[in-house]
This record gives C-alpha cells, sequence and structure tokens, in this order.
C-alpha cells in the first residue's frame, strides 16, 4: 500500500464506524476540496452511495462557482441535500472581531441544524496540519448541545478505538480526514480524478487556496493553473494554508474562541 | 523583550515533486513534564527552516506580550490556555520533512493529569523519543510514559538527554542518566536506537552535532529519525477481519471491515469467529478501481460478498480454518488504567475488542505493576494511572488473539457508557481456548427421535432422571460423597450411577492429557456422557473438580433442565489437610504444575442448585443433606403418594 492507499484505507474505516456507531448521520459539506475528498470516501466506503444528508451550512455569502458546483454535483451524484440558512451577523457574540463575528454564523446555522437532536454524528472533513487547535482533535469529538468543544477535557481515544456513544442530546463531530495534510488532498484528489472548484486554480495570477465567504477570505498570489502545478507550489511553499481566512488571525485566540465555541 | 533565536535556520532544499511520497513516520515526544518536549519541536522547525512564514514574529509577539523570554514551545502549544500556564494540555501534531521520509510529530503533554492525553497522542506512533532533563533527571513519568508506549505496542525508541547546558554540558552527568535509563529499559523489553545529550533551548545535537559536547560522537536527533524502522508488514501472518457491519444497499450483500492481518483471496474458505459459520468468498467489492479485485491484505478496508447467505454481524472475526482466532469467555489481560474511579473486583464493565462490544465481569486482579521498580503486589482494585494483570469474563464467547502472536486483534478497550475508562492486551494464560469444543465437525447430520417417551421411563423407574454435577476442589469430598450417595440411592431403588474423574481419565478420556484444551475436552465429554445416561432415564453423579465455570456452564447446556450444580465446599487448608491422593504436597513441592486451589484457579460456583459444606461435619450428615435434596427434587408428585 502506498501513502494514499494507507490514508483512504483509514478514513474509511472511520466512516464506517462512523455509520455503524453514530447514526442519525449526517456530513457538513463546505463543497471544497477538503469536504469533496470525505464525499468520495464514503462513496468507496459504502460502494457508490451516500447513505446519509450532506448538509450545507450557508451565509449566502459563498462564491458564485460554489453554488454552481454544489448544484451540479448534488445532482450528479445523487446526493440528499440540506441546505441550513445562518443567522445573521447581528445576532453573533459582539464581543468577537469583526470577520470571526461573521464566521461564527456557520457556528450558530450548525446549532440550529442540532438543536432539536435529530442527528448523533456529524461528518467533518477538517484536517491537523491546516491549523494548530485542530491539532488537537479527535477523530471522534463529543460535544454538548451546543456545539461546545470541552478542549481541556477530550476522552482518550487509542487502537482506533472511539468515543461512540454520547449522552441525551450530546452528538458526535466525527473527521475522517483529520490525518490527511492539504498535498495529500491534492495528490488524491488527482489520482481519482475527483472534480475540483475552478477558484482553485490561477486565475490573472491568483487563486483560491483555501474556500470560505467572499467577504472574509482573500486568494493568494499564484500561477499554479493544474493539480500538478499546485502540488509543486505546495512542495516549496512556507505560506500557511489558512493565511487567505481573514478570521484566523484577527487576534491570538480568534479561532481558539471560534472553535471552542462550536466551529467546525 | 524577548531573546532572538541564536542559530541560523539550514535550509533544506525541497526535493523534486513525486508521484506520490512513501509512508509517514510518526514519531511521539514523551516525558516528564517541563523536561523540553514542546520545546524541542519548535527548535527542531527553526533549525531546519520549516516554520511556517510569520510564526517566528507571532510567537516573539506572544512571548512579549507576556513579558517573557522566547519560548520555542509556544509553536505546538496552540491554546491560549497552555500558553499562560506553560504546559502541554492536549497531544498535537506537526508534520515534519527530512531527508525520503516525512514525519508527523506528535507532541505529548507530560503533566500526570493529562495521561490519556499522552496515551491518544502515543497509540499511533512508529517511533518514541524519550525526553530526561538532566538537571532533574528521571522523574515518574520518565518510566511511566515508556511503560505505557510498550503497551501500546510502540518498540522503535530513542532517548534526549535534554537541557545539558543546565549541567554545564557535563558527560559525567549525562552517562550517569544514561547507564540508570538503560537499565530501566532493559527490564522492560526495550534495546533504544539512541541515548542523545541535547540542548533544545540552544540547539545542541537537535538538527547539528554540538560543539560544546566534544565528547559525544553519536547522531544528532534529525540524524537518528532516519534509524527508525518502519512497521513490519503482517500481509503474511493469520487472516483477520473484524466486521465493522454488513450492507444491503443494493442487490449486493456486502461485509465491510479492515483487514487487520493477512491476505484475502476470492475463492477462500472463511470461518466467522465466534459464531462459527463458515463460507466461501465470492467476491470483494470496490468503487471507482479499474477491473475486479482478486486478493487483499492486511491494512486494506474491504469489502466482500459470500458464496451463501449466512447470518453473521458486526464484531466477528472473519479468517480461515487454519489459524483461527482463540474462542473463550475467559482471559487474562495486562491493562492501563485511565480512569478517576478505580476499577474493582466483580465490577461489572463493557469492553471492545476491535468491533466487537461485549458485557463482562472483572473475575480477578492477579497484581499491580509498580511502574518504577518493576516489582508487583496483590489488589483489590486499579486505581488511575496504575497497571495490572486481571482476569477478565466476558458474558458470551468472544474470538481474539494472543497479544504476543497478533497485537491488532489482541486488545481490549474497557468503555463505560461514553467514557473509554482503559486499555490492555490479551493472553489466554492457562484457560483452554474453547473452539473446538464447541465446533460440529460432522455435516450432513439429521437427528432421529426416540419412540420411547421421557415420561414413560419416568413411570417406570419411578423418579425423574438428572445430573448432579458434583464440583469442588481436590479432597472436597467429591468422591466420597458420590459414591456414598450413589449406594444410599440405589437401596432406595434409584437407577443411579456415578462417574468419577480417575475411572473415566482411565477409558472415555484415555487419550486426553492434563493441558487446559485438553482439561476441558475431558469434562466436555463427561457432559455429553451424563446427559446421554440422564436422557436414558438414569440420575447421574458425576465428581470432577471441574474448576472452570465455563466448562459446568457446557455440561448445563447439554443436559438442560435436568442439570444440578452441586457444590461441594471446603476451603483449600481443610482439603490440604486431608489430601487423599498426596496432590496437595507434591503440588506444593512444585511437582505438579497448574494444581487447582494452589497455582491454578478454582472458580466457585455463584449460584449452585445445592451446597454441601463438608468442613468438620461427618459424612453420613452430608449424605443425609443430599439424600433430601434428591427425594424433593427427583421424586414426582405421582410417585410421593
Amino acid at each position: 500500500m502506498n501513502r494514499l492507499d494507507i490514508l483512504e484505507s483509514r478514513s474509511i474505516y472511520i466512516l464506517r464506524e462512523a455509520y455503524a456507531c453514530a447514526r442519525p448521520l449526517a456530513m457538513l459539506w463546505s463543497i471544497g476540496k477538503d469536504s469533496n475528498v470525505v464525499l468520495w470516501l464514503a462513496r468507496k466506503a459504502f460502494f457508490g452511495k451516500v447513505p446519509f444528508p450532506v448538509v450545507q451550512l450557508d451565509t449566502g455569502m459563498e462564491l458564485d462557482e460554489v453554488y454552481a458546483f454544489r448544484d451540479q454535483y448534488a445532482a450528479e451524484w445523487g446526493l440528499n441535500l440540506i441546505v441550513i440558512n445562518c443567522p445573521p451577523e447581528n445576532e453573533m457574540d459582539p464581543s468577537l472581531p469583526p470577520m470571526t463575528r461573521s464566521a461564527a454564523r456557520k457556528s450558530a446555522g450548525l446549532a440550529n441544524l442540532l438543536r432539536d437532536g435529530t442527528y448523533k454524528g456529524i461528518l467533518v472533513g477538517i484536517r491537523r496540519d491546516e491549523e494548530a487547535t485542530r491539532a488537537k482533535e479527535r477523530v471522534f469529538s463529543p460535544r454538548a448541545t451546543d456545539g461546545a468543544w470541552k478542549f481541556r477535557d477530550q476522552p482518550a481515544e487509542f487502537w482506533d478505538q472511539f468515543t461512540t456513544d454520547t449522552p441525551e442530546n450530546a452528538h458526535l463531530r466525527v473527521h475522517p480526514l483529520l490525518h490527511w495534510t492539504e498535498i495529500d488532498v491534492w495528490r488524491y484528489t488527482q489520482r481519482e480524478n475527483i472534480p475540483v472548484n475552478q477558484l482553485y486554480f490561477s486565475q490573472g495570477g491568483k487563486r483560491y487556496r483555501s474556500l470560505g465567504e467572499k467577504n472574509i477570505t482573500a486568494p493568494i498570489e499564484s500561477n499554479a493553473g493544474t493539480i500538478d502545478e499546485i502540488i509543486k507550489e505546495l512542495e516549496i511553499t512556507t505560506t500557511p494554508e489558512r493565511a487567505g481566512r481573514l478570521m484566523d488571525n484577527e487576534s491570538e485566540d480568534s479561532f481558539e474562541r471560534l472553535r471552542t465555541s462550536g466551529y467546525m | 523583550m524577548a531573546n532572538t533565536p541564536n542559530v541560523q535556520p539550514i535550509t533544506e532544499t525541497a526535493s523534486p515533486a513525486q508521484l506520490v511520497p512513501g509512508p509517514q513516520m510518526r514519531v511521539v515526544i514523551v516525558g516528564h513534564v517541563d523536561h523540553g518536549k514542546s520545546t524541542l519541536v519548535g527548535r527542531l522547525f527553526h533549525d531546519t527552516g520549516q516554520l511556517p512564514d510569520g510564526k517566528l514574529e507571532a510567537i516573539e509577539e506572544m512571548c512579549r506580550q507576556r513579558g517573557m523570554p522566547f519560548e520555542w514551545a509556544f509553536l505546538m502549544d496552540s491554546l491560549k490556555a497552555e500558553r499562560d500556564q506553560g504546559i502541554t494540555i492536549d497531544t498535537s501534531q506537526i508534520w515534519f520533512r527530512h531527508g525520503q521520509r516525512e514525519y508527523v510529530l506528535i507532541d505529548a503533554p507530560g503533566h500526570r493529569e493529562f495521561i490519556r492525553n499522552m496515551v491518544t497522542g502515543a497509540s499511533n506512533a512508529d517511533a518514541a523519543l524519550l525526553m530526561i532533563d538532566a538537571d532533574q533527571g528521571i522523574r515518574r513519568q520518565s518510566r511511566h510514559h515508556m511503560y505505557l508506549l510498550q503497551l501500546l505496542g510502540v518498540r522503535e525508541v530513542a532517548v534526549a538527554v535534554n537541557k545539558m547546558d543546565l549541567v554545564k554540558y557535563d558527560e559525567g552527568r549525562f552517562r550517569a542518566i544514561e547507564a540508570e535509563y538503560r537499565l530501566y529499559l532493559e527490564g522492560i523489553g526495550i534495546t533504544p536506537r539512541q541515548v542523545i545529550p541535547i540542548s533544545a533551548r540552544e540547539g545542541d545535537n537537535v538538527a547539528t552535532p554540538s560543539e560544546r559536547m566534544c565528547w559525544f560522537n553519536g547522531p544528532s536527533f534529525l540524524e537518528t529519525l532516519p534509524q527508525f524502522a518502519p512497521p513490519e508488514s503482517t500481509a503474511e501472518r493469520p487472516l483477520r477481519l473484524p466486521l465493522q457491519d454488513v450492507y444491503k444497499f443494493d442487490e449486493r450483500r456486502i461485509l465491510a471491515g479492515r483487514i487487520e492481518s493477512g491476505t484475502l483471496r476470492v475463492g477462500d474458505d472463511l470461518v466467522f469467529s465466534p459464531s462459527n459459520r463458515t463460507a466461501r468468498i465470492e467476491t470483494i467489492e470496490t468503487w471507482n478501481t479499474d477491473g475486479p479485485v482478486s486478493t487483499a491484505s492486511a491494512g486494506m478496508s474491504v469489502g466482500i460478498t459470500l458464496n451463501e447467505q449466512i447470518f453473521v454481524e458486526r464484531g466477528e472475526i472473519v479468517s480461515h480454518e487454519i489459524d483461527a482466532p482463540i474462542e473463550s469467555d475467559v482471559f487474562h489481560a495486562r491493562l492501563f488504567w485511565l480512569a478517576d474511579k478505580p476499577l474493582e473486583i466483580g465490577a461489572a464493565c463493557e469492553l471492545k475488542i476491535g468491533p466487537n462490544k461485549v458485557k463482562a465481569v472483572v473475575e480477578h486482579i492477579e497484581r499491580i505493576i509498580n511502574i518504577d521498580s518493576l516489582s508487583d503486589h496483590k489488589a483489590t482494585c486499579v486505581s488511575r494511572d496504575e497497571i495490572a494483570d486481571v482476569i477478565v469474563r466476558t458474558s458470551q464467547l468472544v474470538a481474539f488473539d494472543a497479544h504476543e502472536t497478533l497485537s491488532r486483534t489482541g486488545r481490549v478497550v474497557f468503555v463505560d457508557q461514553h467514557l473509554t475508562l482503559g486499555g490492555g492486551v490479551l493472553s489466554l494464560g492457562d484457560y483452554p481456548d474453547q473452539r473446538q469444543l464447541i465446533t460440529v465437525r460432522g455435516t450432513n447430520l439429521t437427528e432421529v427421535d426416540h419412540r420411547v417417551d421421557p415420561v414413560r421411563r419416568i413411570a417406570r423407574n419411578r423418579h425423574k432422571p438428572g445430573v448432579l454435577w458434583f464440583t469442588g476442589l481436590s479432597g472436597a469430598g467429591k468422591s466420597t460423597l458420590a459414591m456414598g450417595l450413589e449406594q444410599r440411592l440405589f437401596d432406595k431403588g434409584y437407577q443411579v450411577y456415578v462417574l468419577d474423574g480417575d475411572n473415566v481419565r482411565t477409558g472415555l478420556n484415555a487419550n486426553l492429557g492434563f493441558s487446559p484444551e485438553d482439561r476441558a475436552e475431558n469434562i466436555r465429554r463427561v457432559g455429553e456422557v451424563a446427559a446421554l445416561l440422564a436422557d436414558a432415564g438414569l440420575i447421574v453423579i458425576t465428581a470432577f473438580i471441574s474448576p472452570y465455570r465455563a466448562d459446568r456452564e457446557r455440561a448445563r447446556e447439554a443436559a438442560g433442565e435436568a442439570f444440578h450444580e452441586v457444590f461441594i465446599d471446603a476451603d483449600v487448608a481443610t482439603c490440604e489437610s486431608r489430601d487423599p491422593k498426596g496432590l496437595y504436597k507434591r503440588a506444593r513441592s512444585g511437582e505438579i504444575k497448574e494444581f487447582t486451589g494452589v497455582s491454578a484457579p478454582y472458580e466457585e460456583p455463584s449460584t449452585p442448585d445445592f451446597s454441601v459444606d463438608t468442613s468438620g461435619r461427618p459424612v453420613d450428615e452430608c449424605l443425609d443433606d443430599l439424600v433430601t435434596y434428591v427425594t424433593d427434587n427427583f421424586i414426582t408428585a405421582r410417585e410421593r403418594q
């Protein structure tokens, strides 16, 4: 088995554990490169079928290409798509810095989805290498009803034995891509020929390295127009992946505050 | 004002784009709190030029705000609470490139409070670096972490004696710690790749050899990394495929799981344990591959279909008929306990062995292991952070492997609803593998019915049939009471017969020895014969120590409602003072090994149908009790009149 085979096999194992132990299960689809890989892995794990609903937390602020991609592949792959409209920004915690407040709308949308206890498991395509607090995540992360992440008191997780039971009304965040890196995602996308949103490729010397809402995400300087070129670029870059995600670095702990209160 | 780092980074030229790089090597960094684990990672990233842009400045700013000197640990300690308290709370991971390999460096917390986070980080590691503060020397977590790593299965180890700057780079100090720690590692069966003197803060022997420690000829930490060997492939070992699920999304019925060891081929005959069902593999199912797949091996997540639709479910282990896993409802576990609430003898708990979840009871705590001295002592409970050897009994038969033989299917995790309480590695010890006892080898069997109704047998014999299963220690009085009871009942007109241990072993069971499997088979055959004789209308009295509950339960299953478990109760001291066959004496001298009550366990009946305490009571009195029991239970109401 090569490196991608190893990563893929473990992710499939995690997806199948989630489907066996954390039902009703749903998946968050941001329509970016990572959650597209999770969708693809789900189709591998379940032999062509995605046996759970796929949820988009919509702020209405995504780029047009994102919506177009969503509609095309939701139809083509026969997905059970649920779109949740996130609450407006003026309902968010006013003590958060402005960009962070805007990002918090997604946590609020997710909390609304989970409020009535419909779902026990939520699949999220975050990775340890993209951000330092995500590096401390568990594969199965138990959350209270409000989604809060108790990072001081995470359960033990070893030998691929995950926390699969939760108290009443709590849910599990399941992270099948936690052990992948950004380059792994691109290599796998290339090998499997997974459709890619054109926003990731350079247009006029700029491309999106990480897709977020248009008001809080900036493209980077890049001439990479193919996956090969993206991989070459990533092999030498020392710029962090989420440098274009403006809410991450507004203050020392702005992203940590987002995550502890339920952000993905 | 923050001090700026005093070493310029070495620029490592990035390798050209390869198709797909090799597998990662995951290295966990462990050791006592404040011995410099996070600092080492920060330093290594800086010295090899792999710090992300802006990170150095961000750390400087964080340190300036806190009015403290430059702190390398802030690279890994990403939570504000960690930086404010200067302590790593939870494990973190960071990717690192060096030479041909990519490494995942796993920074584990060293504080006693966060052992479970250390275990979480270490459990996926291929190798470990253990850090010891040169000034403080070996501390509790220096040993505790390494002991846990060994249980978790990490065998590739290097040791860094850190903060050599604090001891003025003194070779004597380093050699003393090295000698003491090598001795400890030897005690737990680990040989380190290297023991390196370093200063993470100053950069000595981290990425470059230290000029201040010319007396050390070994490699730096960076040069040690390539010495770690990757995990060995288990594709050639016996096949183990624990089932995660059975899917029926379309016309196919697909069994899904990950192959933990061995290789699977289309057309193979498979056994499912513990259901013991068999079937042949028809296809290996895939999605988005070029053409059909005919073989799959260790590490792969697969789906298979079978040639017939047998009922199997999540938790069963798929194997070949040869080299199938152990089946037992009792086993030994060496466990590490992580929960605040101690584990007590008799505690009911839930276990996970792979995807299989089963209810269990901790029957016995054999010993608690002192992690520092490696000596052991007795206890009635296992407290948090302790290592213990326990005996566990499950509510039903489970399939597993001895950890020594196949590690991935030889592990257990204790859970309590939504919490993971601890983990352990499994062995069977002296208990028998019960697979042989429940396997029906014959095929095409059709049972035929007798024409003599059991009721007519009762009418002729004027009593009900049954099995009086005497169990108890050697010397408790089983044979004496069995023969006495047989005589009394016969004289009263009963159809009665005794099956006695030594008598049966000279005939029916002459081909059996005293291995755990043979002992279990001995009892199985006696149980079956007793059931046949009871079916023929007799009252059968058996006189066997039959120390294992599982064996007696199987005898009960054979005879059904006619089975009466009779506990012939006398303590070891009483039995030993009687010692009619001189066996205790030979067991005490070591001549007889594994002697029940002395060097092998006796599992008392928890709810016997009848008990006779023979300590200090005359035989006749005991026989009176037994005759009363038989009269009460074997004479039908009509006969009584």
